[in-house]
């Protein structure tokens, strides 16, 4: 039963969480509410009996993706004119139609996994069984995730390093 | 975990509802960086999908899919950031609709 | 000596490459050499294996090489010499060469000396390939190759636009019966599944009746080709106009040698045209309808060139009226015989034309008997011979048509009659030239007399048409027994007659004017009369009213696109539309992002319609 209850209460946190780091003006404050939203996400997969998923969401995805995050925004020196700014994009008249068309979605999806029975009672899946099944049948799909890393790793240097020959 | 029994159907609605919130940010922010934070979010809900799946059928499959969508959201984070620092240096700012220029 | 028969051909061929590569670097003598050199000594190559075959006369085949292969067609570079083919290597090779050797002094003059004779040599080379060729494809090759020479040597003075319209006429014209010839190409492969033409006789003979359909189909389309080549009516329109090339070319292409191709065509597949009545019957009709109409328009004319041309398409209905009746013998004979004394006179024209100042009217020319001798005695030979006066080559060769015409049963008699009024125009209209050209009053006088290069040929030709007639050509073996028998006498004394009546006439018309006729001629009816035998019996202006300005009418229709005007909807719908999408296409990357999601929502709907487990 506890884990139930740590269930929603874990799903409540993200939910809240992924609402505020939306709506907030400040990128580091935004920030801090999504690594909250992506740890409660962490427990839930441990709660799922995922706990390999849990320990990389909370390694590369709260961890190495949201420093690299921080980096930049500190590279950039936002401040304070930046917030404002931010505040003052974010008008009501802005809101209406992206608010409808999420609604919309949302609607639909629900009316898809509505009738969706059963509930999770397996055990949990260890890393040992994902490792066998990577390098098993899905070998193909890791060699393509390390040619796609490689792509970002290239466009990424490229991008930068232009940035630091211009700028300086 | 024996007997753990969270409906399947209640982390999916989880997990539609933060691609949701996810899609809503990527559509109303204008600034660069939030435009980036809320893909995360929606890949980030999309890989719990996967991930309740492969736990409701007790197969590994899930969690391969998460880790593909990890090295895409790297990636993607990667490349994203390094034009966010691109567009800063070019147009002084990181409003998504400065950059403009590219109209048919 | 006839194993190197493939020579003859390769000889003029080289010989035009040469001219055509290297002309720049050659002077006068060493052109003039080569072009008629190169005739000659193919000349000499037929008359060594001509004397050969006579010892021999055994049909002989060389194949080269195979030319194409594909599935069960072949075709090879393949040489068959008969008698046939020798008649018409001779004539082409011998009368060629009497014409180069005419050319290099006629052209002397002229700035595109060494083009000429490339031109008129590689005409030679392809027409020898036409007649020596095996089967019907390299046949064809020759035939399209003769008549690009005829396009170029028509237009070989091409700064006047007036001939290059004439060449245009002339290829395109001629190209209407190349069609219907390839057509018949196809038919004959298709149905009997080969073009070498001594099998294709045979299978031929094996797969079909006399009277079938399908042999008679085939004739008429290789007929077409014939006609087309041949200037025969209704594709004759073109021959006079080509006139407005050299006068040694109309003597050797539009005179002695392409424009019989047709008749050779025709002698060639006999074996077909044996299985076809009904298409020889076409043959002999259009033969003889073809040499009477063009025999009243040369009594109306006034150019000396087109006077000859019209006069060739009349020979040349004999010819098809001699084909059409089986006397496939006297048919050959007479092509033979009309080269020589065609050539001659073409030549002799050419000689008053080069003397006297490139004069063509015949009423500006007169009394020219005493100053230019030469050629008032080829003048007056080659009419006789045309005229066929007895004991010239024209009457031994024409008396055989008629003759064979006559015992045609039926309607053999109405072609005899026929026959006998296109010779009696002949003579008349052969005649007249000679007498307002060479008799009367002197109207221009000649800045110069031929020279040896001019007579030489002229004396040549004079010689043969006078005793072309008594020559055996060796067609024996090829062509069926001709009919036997002999008609009456008073036929053959009526055929001799004819054409002596009309030179009477003409004597008394155009020489004593005993004869007036000038009030006929200047009545309502008769003047109109004449006129429409002058300009041709309208058949130029037919074909203009009838094609030319509906082609015209239809090209300015179309001249402002009228039916791209559908396409032109297309695109101003399509511009319309994209100006309309462009501005979806504003840069704004939120505006994107809406628009995806809201096509996401909308394919996510079309999904949760069509499938039914998701609901």
């Amino acid at each position: 039963m506890l884990e139930i209850i740590f269930f929603y209460l874990a799903a409540t946190i993200a939910l809240i969480a992924t609402a505020l780091a939306m709506t907030r003006a400040n990128a580091i404050h935004a920030l801090i509410y999504l690594i909250v939203s992506l740890l409660a996400v962490a427990v839930i997969f441990f709660l799922i009996g995922a706990p390999f998923a849990a320990a990389l969401e909370i390694v590369i995805y709260a961890g190495a993706i949201m420093v690299l995050f921080v980096f930049v925004i500190m590279m950039l020196n936002l401040g304070k004119e930046g917030d404002a700014r931010e505040r003052q994009w974010m008008q009501p008249r802005i809101w209406a139609g992206p608010v409808l068309l999420s609604l919309v979605l949302f609607a639909e999806l629900l009316y898809m996994i509505a009738n969706i029975e059963g509930s999770l009672s397996h055990p949990a899946v260890t890393a040992k069984e994902v490792g066998l099944s990577l390098f098993g049948p899905y070998v193909l799909a890791v060699e393509i995730a390390a040619m796609l890393l490689l792509a970002g790793l290239v466009g990424s240097y490229h991008l930068g390093r232009r940035y630091l020959e211009r700028g300086e | 975990m024996d007997g753990l029994n969270i409906p399947l159907n209640h982390i999916l609605l989880l997990s539609s509802l933060l691609f949701c919130i996810g899609m809503l940010g990527l559509m109303i922010r204008r600034n660069i960086i939030f435009i980036l934070m809320s893909l995360e979010v929606m890949l980030n809900a999309a890989a719990l999908a996967f991930v309740a799946a492969g736990a409701y059928w007790g197969q590994p499959d899930g969690q391969v899919v998460f880790l593909l969508i990890l090295s895409v959201a790297a990636a993607e984070v990667a490349v994203g950031l390094g034009l966010v620092l691109q567009v800063q240096r070019r147009f002084k700012s990181l409003d998504m609709d400065s950059a403009n220029r590219m109209r048919g | 000596m006839r194993e190197i028969i493939w020579l003859v051909p390769l000889i003029p061929l080289l010989s035009s490459l040469a001219l055509m590569l290297g002309s720049a670097s050659f002077s006068r003598w060493i052109i003039g050499g080569l072009g008629a050199g190169s005739v000659g000594l193919a000349a000499l190559l037929t008359l060594l294996s001509g004397i050969d075959f006579l010892a021999q006369p055994q049909p002989y085949q060389t194949t080269l090489w195979t030319w194409m292969q594909v599935a069960n067609f072949s075709a090879s570079i393949s040489f068959y010499f008969d008698g046939l083919t020798l008649v018409m290597m001779s004539v082409i090779t011998g009368v060629g060469f009497l014409i180069h050797l005419f050319s290099t002094e006629f052209m002397q003059e002229d700035a595109s000396y060494a083009r000429y004779f490339a031109y008129l040599n590689m005409f030679v080379a392809a027409m020898l390939i036409l007649v020596m060729a095996d089967n019907l494809l390299l046949l064809y090759l020759g035939w399209e190759g003769v008549g690009v020479c005829s396009y170029l040597l028509v237009g070989f003075w091409y700064q006047n636009s007036a001939n290059g319209q004439a060449a245009r006429k002339a290829f395109v014209v001629t190209r209407i019966g190349d069609t219907a010839m390839a057509l018949g190409l196809f038919l004959l492969f298709t149905s009997l599944g080969t073009l070498d033409i001594q099998q294709m006789v045979v299978e031929a003979n094996n797969l079909w009746l006399v009277g079938d359909m399908l042999p008679v189909v085939a004739c008429l389309l290789l007929l077409g080709g014939a006609v087309g080549k041949s200037a025969q009516l209704p594709l004759h329109t073109w021959l006079p106009d080509a006139m407005a090339g050299p006068t040694p070319v109309s003597a050797l292409i539009h005179a002695a040698t392409m424009v019989t191709a047709g008749v050779y065509l025709i002698a060639r597949t006999h074996g077909l045209f044996l299985l076809a009545p009904s298409a020889m019957m076409v043959v002999a009709v259009l033969g003889i309808a073809t040499s009477l109409m063009a025999a009243f328009t040369a009594l109306m004319q006034s150019d000396i060139k087109r006077i000859l041309a019209y006069s060739t398409i009349s020979q040349i209905g004999y010819m098809f009226l001699a084909l059409g009746v089986g006397a496939w013998t006297a048919g050959i004979f007479h092509l033979m015989t009309h080269a020589f004394f065609k050539a001659l006179l073409f030549l002799g024209s050419g000689a008053i034309i080069h003397c006297l100042h490139h004069e063509h009217n015949i009423f500006k020319m007169g009394g020219l008997r005493s100053k230019m001798p030469v050629t008032f005695w080829s003048f007056m030979i080659g009419s006789a011979a045309l005229a066929a006066l007895p004991f010239t080559a024209g009457f031994f060769s024409k008396d055989q048509i008629l003759l064979q015409a006559y015992q045609l049963p039926e309607y053999g008699i109405w072609l005899w009659l026929a026959g006998l009024l296109g010779a009696l125009l002949t003579a008349i209209y052969s005649f007249r030239l000679v007498f307002v050209v060479f008799y009367g009053k002197a109207n221009t006088q000649p800045d110069k007399e031929v020279g040896w290069r001019m007579a030489m040929p002229l004396s040549a030709l004079c010689l043969l048409s006078l005793i072309g007639g008594y020559f055996i050509i060796p067609v024996q073996d090829v062509f069926p027994e001709a009919l036997h028998g002999h008609p009456a006498h008073w036929v053959e004394y009526i055929s001799i007659s004819v054409p002596l009546i009309g030179v009477a006439v003409a004597y008394l018309l155009f020489y004593s004017k005993r004869l007036n006729i000038n009030p006929l001629v200047q009545s309502a009816v008769g003047s109109k009369l004449g006129e429409f035998w002058r300009i041709g019996w309208a058949v130029d202006r037919l074909y203009d009213g009838l094609f030319v300005r509906p082609y015209y009418a239809v090209s300015a229709l179309l001249k402002s696109e009228s039916v791209d005007g559908f396409y032109a909807l297309v695109v101003s719908v399509n511009q319309c539309v994209n100006r309309w999408l462009s501005q979806s296409q504003n840069g704004q990357m939120r505006w994107y992002l809406v628009s995806m999601v809201a096509g996401l929502i909308l394919l996510l709907t079309l999904a949760l319609q069509i499938s039914p487990e998701a609901s």
